[in-house]
């Protein structure tokens, strides 16, 4: 179980690449999230509170470094990655 | 979460790196006495792609996961075909026309598995890894290779 803040968000440290990263003008950032959010959650809460509608809805995400699902519920200090289509090889 | 593997950790590697995979030597401990056939792919950066002529591009990772997922395919190649030993590396950062941005080695006793297991592997982390190419072409214009054309970079 992860201690999470009094107010009852937790913080998740968000990455971003490749084209995401160009349109955010950023590579990293902290979010604040309710306690208990899922995946989801943190997807929609970044396209409303940071501006970012061009983010799809159904993101590939991967939670500290593996490919995680939408329902996937987070924790205070989450790494979460927003992966763009892949382009390796 | 790390996964339970029987295989010894000496048959499977897997790097990132932004130095050259051009003749890559840590690829020559690929392989063992038992193991009558290796064989390495590389994949190199083409000149034209989608019928437009590249000048030059760039690979970005998400380093450190992307390490990790290129191990876990070497090692569900060991799994899934008769291979004995597989070890992959992906170029990150700037590179030129004819530059080796992956390579891929098995060995194994017999050379059939090789060439199933060299496919399969390609296929998989060209699917997988969280590996990015931004191209430039001669026009002087970019895209982010995969993005949706509205998220693509300064393309026309």
């Amino acid at each position: 179980m992860t201690l999470d803040g009094l107010d009852g968000d937790i913080s998740i440290r968000t990455l971003l690449f490749g084209v995401y990263a160009e349109r955010a003008a950023l590579r990293e950032c902290s979010a604040r999230v309710a306690a208990g959010s899922t995946v989801s959650d943190l997807v929609e809460e970044l396209r409303r509170a940071e501006g970012w509608s061009w983010l799809p809805r159904r993101v590939v995400v991967a939670v500290n470094q593996s490919y995680a699902e939408g329902g996937t519920r987070l924790s205070d200090g989450d790494e979460v990655a927003l992966i763009p289509p892949v382009a390796g090889g | 979460m790390t996964v339970a593997r029987e295989v010894d950790a000496s048959r499977i590697r897997a790097w990132i790196t932004p130095d050259s995979l051009e003749n890559f030597a840590p690829l020559a401990a690929c392989g063992s006495e038992a193991d009558g056939a290796a064989l390495v792919f590389e994949g190199r950066v083409r000149a034209t792609n989608e019928g437009r002529e590249v000048s030059s591009l760039a690979y970005e990772a998400y380093a450190e996961m992307a390490e990790q997922e290129l191990e876990a395919i070497c090692g569900e190649a060991l799994d899934r075909f008769a291979v004995s030993s597989a070890f992959a590396a992906h170029r990150v950062g700037e590179l030129g026309l004819k530059e080796v941005s992956v390579v891929v080695k098995v060995a194994a006793p017999h050379r059939e598995p090789c060439y199933a297991a060299s496919r399969w592997i390609i296929e998989a982390l060209k699917s997988r890894l969280p590996v990015w190419k931004h191209e430039r072409y001669a026009d002087g214009s970019s895209v982010w290779v995969g993005a949706p054309a509205a998220a693509s970079g300064a393309g026309p």
